[in-house]
């Protein structure tokens, strides 16, 4: 564990020296920034708007005193959206989709020799292949948060509505009541923290594949099983320290 | 020209290469002959710098590549090309842009008109002039290898690295990536490394032939020499190829004679 956490560190080191000129370290988060970003659009306004309704049913479902009143639900809503689901679920959504495409990319990109073609030609390739994702992931994962808070908030407004738990009024009276702006900060920190977790976990596993197929296999289970544990660590921390 | 001095390596404990010291000499094919885990490919990552060696030093035209400064290494290694035993081409790039790669990331200074005049120069030499917009997915196994020659030729490289060049090519092939190899090592004057344990290549390209055995060098020569070799364990390596076998057969019918077949111990191999 402590092995392969300095490992972890060294890999990490490896990145930040010989790193190739900026021009192209750019054109390569761009073109890295579409893969994670622009390609997981789609997965992450599914599942945020379906995890928004679905939270409004439940509790509207179970608020059943009549002296609580129901923009409560849409209130309740915003607080687990902004501060719990939108970046946590989207992030352990994104820890499947992008952690096991950069482990098994990178893992495949070495079982065939063409990270050893990179080190060949005396290109850096920690930092050619992997600086790239890992500052693409920092810069897209807030943006998809975002994206997932609105939607979030908007499919339990259309579940809210039309199955009459509440009106349009209430939910959105609820959404605007004791709005604390820090939580959407504090939410922010928390995706670029998990995006770093994400990209440097899967990268690390990808790049140290050694064997075939399988190996490759198995390193992309292992970039999401261990993407997700260090992201609810992480959840956990920071909620304890910037709470 | 590359000096190994003394090279060493183990792994867990186990020695893999045991204190190699051999030359590869400018403007000449240099084949790394041997059978399976006899350490050519340990011994060629340590060369290009791929593996680091337990002990030993490895000289490029006098400068010293093992153990010295990050800015030396790169100096060197950008003087390097190499193919790779699977081609190592990139899979998202095409042809075209596999081989300007080098020509990016290396020579910044050279404009897109100069690469790509560069680019189809490389392509045209090893008869590629029309596979560039191919992606590595859409070739064959051959061209592979000629997309991995002209990737590595494409910066002017000084020294070449050819690492099983002929694996998974039919003989028709390998021949051609052979010949390839050869005129393109006499052409620019580059110093050349094969890694073969394919008796074909050792007599139509090995300029200068290195047998290793047990991580051990046992021999070196040329094409002409190796046939005459007394070295036994090299006498069992190039007789157990059938090839050779059934032409020391038709050599002995017809009373010619392969210098070596006179061996009657490798009659019995």
């Amino acid at each position: 564990m402590v092995k392969t956490f300095g490992e972890f560190l060294i890999f990490m080191q490896s990145m930040l020296v010989r790193k190739e000129r900026l021009a192209v370290l750019w054109q390569r988060t761009l073109d890295e920034a579409i893969l994670i970003g622009i390609d997981s659009v789609f997965i992450v306004s599914i599942v945020s708007a379906f995890i928004g309704a679905v939270t409004c049913v439940q509790i509207a479902y179970n608020l059943v005193n009549p002296l609580i009143p129901k923009s409560t639900i849409g209130f309740m809503v915003r607080e687990m959206t902004i501060l719990e689901l939108a970046p946590t679920i989207t992030s352990i959504v994104l820890a499947g989709k992008v952690g096991s495409s950069i482990a098994g990319g990178l893992g495949t990109m070495r079982i065939t020799e063409q990270v050893d073609a990179l080190e060949v030609m005396g290109i850096n390739s920690a930092s050619y292949l992997v600086l790239p994702k890992i500052v693409a992931a920092m810069l897209m994962f807030p943006l998809l948060v975002i994206l997932a808070m609105v939607l979030s908030i908007t499919g339990g407004y259309l579940a809210g509505t039309l199955s009459g738990a509440m009106s349009a009024q209430e939910y959105v009276e609820g959404i605007r009541s004791d709005f604390v702006p820090y939580n959407i900060l504090f939410a922010l920190i928390k995706s670029v923290v998990f995006a770093f977790l994400v990209s440097a976990i899967s990268s690390y596993k990808g790049y140290y594949t050694r064997g075939g197929a399988l190996e490759v296999g198995a390193a992309s289970t292992g970039a999401v099983t261990n993407s997700i544990i260090a992201i609810l660590l992480a959840d956990y921390v920071l909620a304890a320290v910037l709470l | 020209m590359i000096e190994v001095h003394n090279v060493q390596k183990s792994f867990n404990g186990n020695p893999v290469l045991k204190g190699i010291t051999c030359t590869f000499e400018t403007g000449k094919c240099n084949l790394l002959l041997g059978g399976s885990g006899t350490g050519k490919s340990v011994l060629l990552q340590c060369i290009v710098g791929l593996m680091k060696p337990d002990l030993g030093s490895i000289t490029f035209d006098g400068l010293v590549f093992t153990n010295n400064k990050v800015d030396i290494k790169q100096e060197i290694r950008r003087k390097i090309g190499m193919l790779f035993q699977g081609s190592a081409l990139f899979d998202s790039m095409t042809v075209f842009e596999n081989t300007e790669f080098p020509l990016k990331m290396l020579t910044p200074e050279m404009s897109k008109e100069e690469r790509r005049d560069r680019v189809e120069f490389c392509l045209k030499r090893v008869g590629l002039e029309n596979a560039g917009t191919k992606m590595p997915s859409e070739i064959s196994g051959g061209m592979k290898k000629r997309v991995g020659i002209a990737r590595a030729i494409a910066p002017n490289c000084t020294y070449l690295f050819c690492d099983e060049p002929n694996s998974g090519l039919d003989p028709a092939t390998s021949i051609k990536i052979d010949e390839l190899i050869y005129e393109i090592t006499h052409e620019y004057k580059i110093t050349t490394v094969v890694i073969t344990h394919d008796m074909n290549s050792v007599v139509e390209i090995g300029d200068h032939i290195i047998y290793l055995h047990k991580g051990q060098k046992l021999w070196d020569g040329n094409k002409d020499e190796i046939l005459n070799t007394t070295v036994p364990e090299l006498k069992e390596f190039i007789f157990s190829s059938s090839l050779v076998r059934a032409a020391k057969k038709v050599d002995e019918e017809t009373e010619g004679g392969l210098a070596a077949a006179t061996s009657d111990e490798a009659i019995n191999i």
